[in-house]
């Protein structure tokens, strides 16, 4: 019997020659990812369980991106980042991007393959549910508590339930009106909020062969919105291009790809070609409806930003979208980190304009500076955070009852292309009213 | 550790999301640090609609429902561990539901909060907050007041874990660690 990807990655780093849905195994990570929300409980959780002067288990795979509470006054958060700060330098950490220095980077899901720290094959753990996000490049990643979390710090292993493998076959080639987003969220649509618990989310098909990572990202970040332990993408070139030009501190790593007779629990098939573009209206990434079918549904801000949707591909979609139009409501625009931000402002667009100007000549508020923001709410004075009883329209991941702030708010997730269209008007609006 | 659990149950709906559990602006507080795991347990479902009850008084840092019941997919969502650990703080000890979202499912294990039981079928039309049950674990079963008694799926090897307290006592009581 042949194996999927994801049991083959498991398998390798369990030291088994095979594994199957349903084994119990210790695998050996590679990489421990944490931030400033989970970080300090997950030392926390290491020093009470492993004594005051624990240690990681290997300085070189634990890295640490504060992202979530960067840019506020809450004295709590500034703690946190300064205890983060502190454990950092104790542990002699390499790769700590700590806030308010030049290393500071941003999103930790974007950071993490932009400086270097994902390849193939490697098993990845992070104390974010968006870490499914790095399946993009053939890697197993997931989420998960600060207790298990701490156990890793200490030792380096987690044990792991081997996951049954969903396949998803994306067929076609995406229309310019359609983004990965728009994939995803028909995905989503299609098998429930629960669709994938517990399960590996596979995702093939002749539309990926031209998609970049970017996109690839935002297909595997939302995973988790189906209850997936894992979303995968077998490398290709395109992932290897991608792999090689980051990889500065010269990662050994294997690529693996599903046999041909690897069993899976079900398959899905979707004419990508043909595809609207989608959104979820409240309050869950299930609730799936098309754009074209929304128009009679105000909108009062639009966000781009997020894991999901604040890589530089999602801005430049949204400018080329937006350029010689004005938006009718507050737009805010958060890049996923440092680097999204450089571009946005040296990236031009065929007319010779870069995306920041775009942007602003558009009307929309000027670039904050980069972190998760608004996209989860957070404390009171975050950047673009709902305190109102606006209906947000957002390039984020989740639209679940106060998840940008407020329980009175509304979110609607889309691509940023709809978003930017959105923008544009002040209802959900399908792209293709601009996008020729 | 007994295997029986009575109290009053707090009767919540399908996907009741980690957002709601406890919501994104309480995450500043350390769960590891004493006195902030306490402040959590105040916050424990506050994210709910205001058409819910409050799971926990306003001004009081214990609930009176020492059993939460659910539709399908709780705790959807995030990884945050906070989502368990409040609950648990509060004075929840059992969550029983249709079904779990994975990394609350796990975070319950690994922190022994509390027991997260599945049900072979939705129930919660058939409790009213407030009411007093009893749940056995060994025979597992939730019994109403009236008598009338509902099948809870078993937990197998999660249950010891959740009895010694988390994955690090379990390991410790069954020399998987050291103590």
């Amino acid at each position: 019997m042949g194996m999927t990807i994801t049991e083959k990655i498991l398998a390798n780093a369990a030291g088994k020659e095979s594994v199957a849905p349903g084994d119990n195994i210790w695998v050996n990570a590679d990489i421990l990812l944490t931030h400033d929300v989970c970080g300090p409980g997950t030392v926390g959780v290491l020093r009470r369980e492993f004594g005051e002067d624990a240690m990681p288990w290997d300085k070189n795979k634990v890295v640490i991106i504060p992202d979530h509470y960067i840019y506020t006054e809450d004295k709590m958060c500034h703690r946190n980042v300064a205890f983060m700060t502190k454990f950092a330098e104790e542990a002699e950490l390499p790769y700590y991007y700590q806030p308010g220095t030049d290393n500071y980077k941003g999103v930790c899901h974007v950071a993490l393959p932009q400086e270097g720290h994902v390849q193939p094959g490697k098993v990845i753990f992070g104390t974010d549910s968006h870490t499914c996000s790095h399946g993009a490049f053939g890697a197993f990643a997931t989420g998960i508590g600060n207790t298990d979390a701490g156990f890793l710090m200490g030792t380096g292993k987690l044990l792991v339930k081997v996951p049954a493998s969903k396949k998803f076959i994306l067929n076609g080639k995406m229309p310019k009106h359609v983004m990965a987003k728009d994939i995803i969220l028909e995905i989503i649509g299609t098998i429930g909020v629960d669709g994938a618990t517990y399960q590996a989310m596979e995702f093939c098909g002749s539309t990926l062969e031209d998609m970049e990572m970017d996109e690839r990202i935002t297909i595997c970040n939302m995973a988790i919105e189906a209850g997936g332990k894992n979303g995968i993408i077998a490398p290709d070139e395109i992932t290897m291009k991608y792999v090689n030009e980051r990889n500065i501190h010269n990662k050994e790593f294997t690529c693996f790809h599903s046999d041909e007779d690897a069993s899976y629990e079900s398959t899905y098939e979707f004419d990508i070609a043909n595809l609207d573009p989608v959104v979820a209206l409240p309050h869950s990434p299930d609730n799936k409806a098309y754009a074209k079918d929304c128009g009679d549904m105000k909108v009062d801000r639009a966000y781009i930003g997020s894991c999901t949707g604040g890589k530089i591909e999602d801005f430049i979609r949204a400018a080329e979208l937006m350029e010689g139009h004005k938006v009718k409501i507050h737009t805010f625009l958060v890049p996923a980190t440092r680097e999204v931000e450089q571009l946005m402002k040296t990236t031009k667009l065929a007319s010779g304009k870069t995306l920041v100007e775009v942007f602003e000549e558009a009307g929309c508020e000027k670039p904050a500076p980069p972190s998760c923001a608004a996209c989860l709410g957070g404390p009171v004075d975050t950047y673009g955070r709902i305190n109102n009883s606006d209906r947000c329209i957002s390039t984020t991941n989740r639209n679940f009852i106060g998840r940008m702030g407020s329980k009175t708010g509304e979110v609607v997730l889309a691509s940023p292309l709809t978003v930017a269209a959105s923008a544009l008007t002040g209802f959900i609006t399908d792209p293709r009213e601009f996008v020729k | 550790m007994s295997d029986i659990i009575k109290g009053k149950v707090f009767v919540v709906g399908d996907n009741i999301d980690t957002d709601q559990i406890i919501p994104a602006n309480y995450l500043t507080l350390v769960p590891t640090v004493p006195e902030e795991y306490e402040e959590l347990g105040s916050y424990a479902l506050i994210g709910l609609p205001d058409s819910y009850d409050k799971y926990v008084k306003e001004g009081e840092m214990k609930t009176e429902y020492a059993i939460v019941i659910a539709g399908k997919n709780f705790g959807c969502g995030s990884s945050r561990e906070h989502a368990p650990i409040s609950l648990g703080a509060a004075g929840c000890k059992a969550v029983i539901a249709q079904s779990f979202a994975r990394i609350f499912f796990r975070n319950c294990i690994a922190t022994g909060e509390l027991y997260p039981v599945e049900t072979p079928d939705c129930i919660t039309e058939k409790f009213t907050t407030g009411e007093e049950v009893t749940i056995d674990l060994a025979s597992n079963t939730i019994t109403k007041a009236d008598g009338s008694v509902y099948d809870l799926r078993d937990m197998g090897d999660v249950k010891p874990v959740i009895d010694d307290g988390g994955i690090f006592e379990h390991a410790r009581k069954t020399g998987m660690i050291a103590k």
